[in-house]
């Protein structure tokens, strides 16, 4: 820490960082554009200039750029030196001076940093009288809109787009006053992180396209904390809603999690909580008159409670099907409806096993889950066998800062200081740390990686078996092992060896067990070596952990229950059985006497149920989700829909209490529930700690969700009524449906938005902070579940798998997943679906010149019983015997992934 | 005895002086041209809504009485889907019009809104939207604006130069 003079009075400062950024840690404001805590300094923009002086004798001073300074000892500064702040007006001033005339219908408007700084700055009269510059606008696809005349040529979008997600079709061109920061020409922008131009962008330049449809200003949005569904990241998200429909989402920083960016899918597969497939009313299967396929009549709430109570009571057994996309709350009601002996996870097969070998792992293991910080902080990594690009887009990213870190590293061994972000890549910037991918396709890292081999799961999972017997001989390792995998196993062995935080990826993607136990023996091994190892599995559902940890028997079981009729009534929890199952399976388990579904959006299984209820979606209730590290995160509601829908764990607990089950008797509010579940599993323990109860007051208030300027509060409903509704109650927890309550900055877990005097953008954020770029005031929301015991150790994995045998008319059919299209609720979003791929089969170059099939001609595939005609698609690299399918798209779901598929007879056609 | 006197004195006294009461509706009370009364919409000289649906005007409404949703047709001009005022709650501040950018919400000189249920004062966009200019002839702020929308491309606003060639590396 150094002393340095603020306007003639000591504070202390970080000497590692540069002046602006200790400035705004202290609480001063400095305007600033170019700057971004992660992305570090340019000085391009000019803007955050402050006075230094020579010591306390010198009255004259110098102007400087507080992001370019660095901050040492001793040093003298003035933010409020008269000339430095007529400076700073008239930098703004000339910012401006090609700045249209758009702020009534500028997206940004209201939560702009240009309006702020220049309120900040205080300039305030237009004197420039020449003519403003204009630009054409791109087409950028239909996340981003482009409305490139509000430019202000700060390059952070390049340096976002470009440096920090390796972006590759997005630039500037042109020279002098004339530079365009778009793409080429106009297309859809490749990247999948490309909504984060959005609040990257410090005026309207780049905005949400999906808002604008039905835009809402950011005082009149309703907001409360929230984690994103649509993966097992669990990025922390802050999702606005008006007039009763979600309207955006918005990155809630994490130090720890998602820190400053979230992926597309995060951000805009929101819109499926707007679809017009949502279910709104219990609804039950019209029979008698009128009865056929499809037909439902809705029915009230307290019938719909009195059929089901009645249907449990004459039912000889009672099933739940659990669901990865489901909170712990929901999970565990159900669980306690039917019995921890009727309680089945509805997820495949594959990922059954592979989820209780993960958590396993993490229990008795002794290499640390990393959080996504802590990987970009790792030195060296090998990724086995996952696309983490489409499966976690978020730890992609992270993986991408932990690689470029080694040029910050070198450029430190050269005395330039890491913020100093141009210096840093002129003198060390094609530095990287060792990536290693094992995969059977390309995937979304490739451009990062120092190294690639395609091979067949197993094969990847011996491979595992060998680094980790290599790096630990007491590890078991594969027999008879090919010598061409001497040098591979050197080298990949050789950089993990040779670095500090090695990181081990793995996950669910490849439905191989083999694999896992693979990773982790290397990463013990390694633990074993004296490194720190980290070891992160990559698992699909939103809470996969989670329901992991509720604990449950396999679905097979279900199947066989139903099979032998000890059983005629099934509860799907937001679970579509179609997805999860194959058809027949499906198909089975719905022809119980009673299937009773909860879900959100109308999917084959509830077409199929017996009755439906209609369950809230994330951005409609309270709960708590498992994300991938194994941190349990609260998230809340956002709005009340309305209607008949209701959260799934109130479904449950009220069918509970309907039925006079004593259990649910404590499950009033949120934290009765949640009190329950600490009690019973062990693991869950500290859900309770994660956010303030309900009730928890500042100052005796409630933390509001709508901003202290929400607007509209009285003619809102005066369509319907002039007498305003009381609004909603929210008796879960500590926050309120009203602008009235603590104004102040509320505990981290109950962040709903970042907002703060003077500034109205998402960088308000740094009023939030400890330390701007550090974790949140109070610590980063969240507690981590599983942390491995100082002296754990434990037995490797002894079983190493044989290795992978092609067939010679069978391929081995495995998933290959699309962040826009894998994953279920995100492809309820028109933005989301209309970038999905079309159905395809992959199959070897080899393996299509056999057949005699030109890229894209369409070709029979037969899984099971179901016939699919699936155009071709050629993958140079897949290794033989292996055909790969997108996994999740409309029309391919239900496939039990890893399947042996027929080969088509040579030159076969449609 | 005196005083009931005393106040029938006053009363007839009451009778010479001058009167007040004005004979409303038959006579009309002056009403200056700055009165804040019911408010409209106006529109621009072209014939066009002057709301772009920015919403200043909701967020200024000190009893929040206004409430509105931008919508977009399909070259990109914002107006509102609906915009409702509950008269029953306005105050007539005038907060609105001052808050307006572009002269589209306006207080007028009308003050004759009686109703004999409160749910008539609530006005909807079709009640508030008159056909001309309203107090401020010639404004639009689409000439003004650097937004393209149909019948103005980028560079065709007031004040612009037409937009930059980025092949073009002419200094």
């Amino acid at each position: 820490m150094a002393t340095i003079y603020i306007d003639n009075k000591p504070y202390q400062a970080n000497e590692k960082q540069n002046l602006l950024h200790a400035c705004l840690s202290l609480g001063f404001n400095i305007p600033y554009f170019c700057w971004h805590p992660a992305m570090n300094s340019v000085g391009a923009c000019r803007q955050c200039a402050v006075k230094e002086f020579k010591d306390e004798n010198d009255k004259r001073g110098k102007i400087v750029m507080s992001c370019m300074t660095a901050v040492r000892d001793g040093l003298r500064i003035s933010i409020d030196d008269p000339e430095v702040k007529e400076f700073r007006a008239r930098v703004i001033e000339w910012l401006m001076t090609n700045h249209p005339h758009d702020c009534p219908v500028c997206d940004e408007g209201g939560e702009c940093h240009l309006q702020d700084m220049t309120v900040m700055t205080g300039h305030v009269y237009r004197r420039f009288r020449f003519r403003k510059r204009t630009y054409v606008n791109q087409d950028l696809g239909p996340f981003v809109n482009h409305e490139m005349n509000r430019c202000i040529q700060c390059y952070r979008c390049v340096r976002f787009y470009n440096e920090y997600a390796d972006g590759r079709d997005f630039g500037v061109f042109a020279c002098h006053n004339h530079v365009y920061f778009g793409r080429h020409k106009d297309g859809v922008l490749e990247s999948k992180f490309s909504g984060n131009l959005v609040e990257v962008c410090p005026t309207g330049v780049f905005t949400d396209k999906t808002l604008k449809r039905h835009y809402t200003r950011k005082w009149d949005l309703q907001t409360a904390p929230s984690i994103c569904p649509h993966c097992g990241m669990g990025c922390n998200t802050i999702p606005g809603e008006r007039y009763g429909t979600l309207r955006r989402i918005r990155t809630r920083y994490s130090g720890q999690v998602n820190g400053y960016f979230i992926c597309d899918r995060g951000r805009y597969g929101y819109e499926f909580v707007n679809s017009p497939e949502r279910i709104k009313d219990p609804l039950r299967r019209v029979s008698g008159e009128g009865a056929g396929p499809g037909k439902y009549a809705p029915f009230e709430k307290g019938t719909a409670l009195g059929a089901i109570k009645d249907v449990l009571n004459v039912s000889r057994g009672v099933m739940g099907i659990g669901s990865p996309r489901a909170s712990l709350e929901a999970n565990f009601a159900l669980k306690k409806l039917v019995g921890a002996e009727n309680f089945f996870l509805g997820i495949p097969d594959a990922d059954y096993r592979i989820l209780s070998l993960v958590l396993d792992i993490y229990t008795k293991g002794s290499a640390r889950t990393p959080t996504l910080d802590e990987v970009e902080s790792s030195d060296a990594i090998l990724i086995l066998g996952e696309d983490v690009s489409s499966t976690a887009p978020r730890l992609a990213l992270a993986i991408r800062q932990a690689v470029k870190r080694k040029s910050f590293e070198a450029a430190g061994g050269m005395t330039i200081p890491y913020w100093d972000d141009k210096a840093v890549r002129i003198a060390a910037g094609g530095r990287r740390n060792p990536l290693f991918i094992l995969s059977c396709s390309h995937t979304g890292l490739d451009d990062m990686a120092k190294e690639r081999y395609f091979a067949a799961p197993d094969d990847l999972a011996r491979l595992a078996f060998a680094f980790a017997s290599r790096i630990d001989t007491g590890a078991p390792g594969p027999e008879g092992m090919s010598p061409d995998f001497k040098d591979l196993t050197a080298r990949i062995c050789g950089a993990l060896e040779s670095s500090k935080n090695p990181l081990i990826v793995c996950g669910a993607g490849a439905k191989n067990e083999g694999l896992v136990q693979g990773a982790a023996n290397l990463a013990w091994a390694l633990r074993k070596q004296g490194k720190s190892a980290f070891l992160s599995f990559v698992l699909p559902g939103a809470n996969e952990l989670g329901l992991g940890i509720i604990g449950g028997r396999p679905v097979a079981d279900a199947l066989k229950a139903i099979g032998e009729q000890k059983a005629d009534t099934v509860i799907a929890l937001e679970n579509d059985l179609y997805r999860s199952l194959d058809k027949k399976n499906a198909d089975t388990l719905l022809s119980a006497k009673f299937s009773i579904t909860l879900d959100q959006i109308s999917n084959e299984t509830t077409k199929k149920s017996w009755a439906v209820l209609p369950a809230a979606s994330f951005a409609e209730s309270e709960g708590t989700y498992v994300n991938f590290e194994g941190r349990a995160q609260r998230f809340y509601k956002v709005f009340v829909q309305g209607g008949g829908t209701e959260e799934s764990w109130k479904w449950l607990r009220d069918i509970m209490l309907e039925a006079g089950r004593p259990e649910a008797s404590n499950w009033d509010t949120l934290d009765g529930i949640l009190r329950d579940m600490a009690n019973e599993i062990p693991v869950l323990a500290p859900i309770t700690g994660i956010a303030p109860p309900e009730t928890f007051r500042i100052a005796g208030m409630k933390v509001p969700r709508q901003p202290h300027r929400y607007s509209g509060r009285t003619a809102m409903h005066a369509d319907k009524s002039l007498l305003e509704p009381k609004p909603p109650e929210d008796r879960d927890s500590a926050l309120s449906f009203s602008m009235e309550g603590y104004a102040g900055v509320p505990p981290p877990a109950l962040i709903q938005r970042f907002w703060a005097p003077g500034w109205n953008s998402v960088q308000a954020l740094n009023k939030f902070q400890s330390e701007v770029g550090g974790p949140l005031r109070g610590g980063d929301p969240g507690k981590r579940l599983f942390e491995p015991g100082p002296g754990a150790s434990p037995a490797y994995f002894a079983q190493v798998p044989p290795g992978f045998q092609p067939r010679k008319d069978e391929w081995l059919l495995l998933p290959v997943y699309h962040i826009f299209g894998s994953e279920e609720l995100s492809m309820h979003a028109p933005g989301i679906a209309s970038l999905a791929p079309d159905p395809y089969i992959a199959l070897s170059e080899q393996d299509r010149l056999q057949l005699g099939k030109q890229e894209g001609e369409y070709m029979e595939v037969g899984i099971g019983e179901t016939s699919y005609s699936l155009p071709v698609k050629p993958v140079r690299e897949l290794p033989e015997g292996i055909a790969l399918m997108p996994s999740g798209l409309p029309g391919l779901s239900g496939i039990g992934f890893p399947v042996w598929i027929k080969k088509p007879g040579k030159g076969a056609r449609r | 005895m005196f005083s009931i006197l005393k106040t029938m004195w006053y009363t007839f006294l009451h009778m010479f002086s001058r009167r007040f009461t004005v004979q409303y509706p038959d006579e009309r009370p002056r009403i200056a041209p700055r009165w804040r009364g019911r408010i409209i919409l106006s529109r621009d000289p072209d014939g066009q809504e002057r709301c772009v649906a920015c919403h200043l005007c909701s967020v200024a409404c000190p009893v929040d009485c206004i409430a509105l949703q931008a919508a977009e047709d399909e070259t990109g001009r914002r107006y509102p889907e609906f915009f409702r005022i509950n008269f029953s709650r306005c105050i007539f501040c005038g907060f609105c019009e001052e808050a307006c950018p572009t002269y589209a919400i306006q207080l007028t000189n009308d003050f004759e809104m009686g109703e004999y249920h409160r749910h008539n004062l609530v006005y909807e966009k079709e009640h508030l939207l008159i056909s001309g200019t309203g107090k401020y002839p010639g404004y639009n702020f689409y000439r003004v604006a650097g937004l393209a929308i149909g019948g103005k491309g980028k560079g065709q606003a007031e004040n612009e130069s037409p937009p930059v060639d980025v092949k073009d590396l002419m200094p």
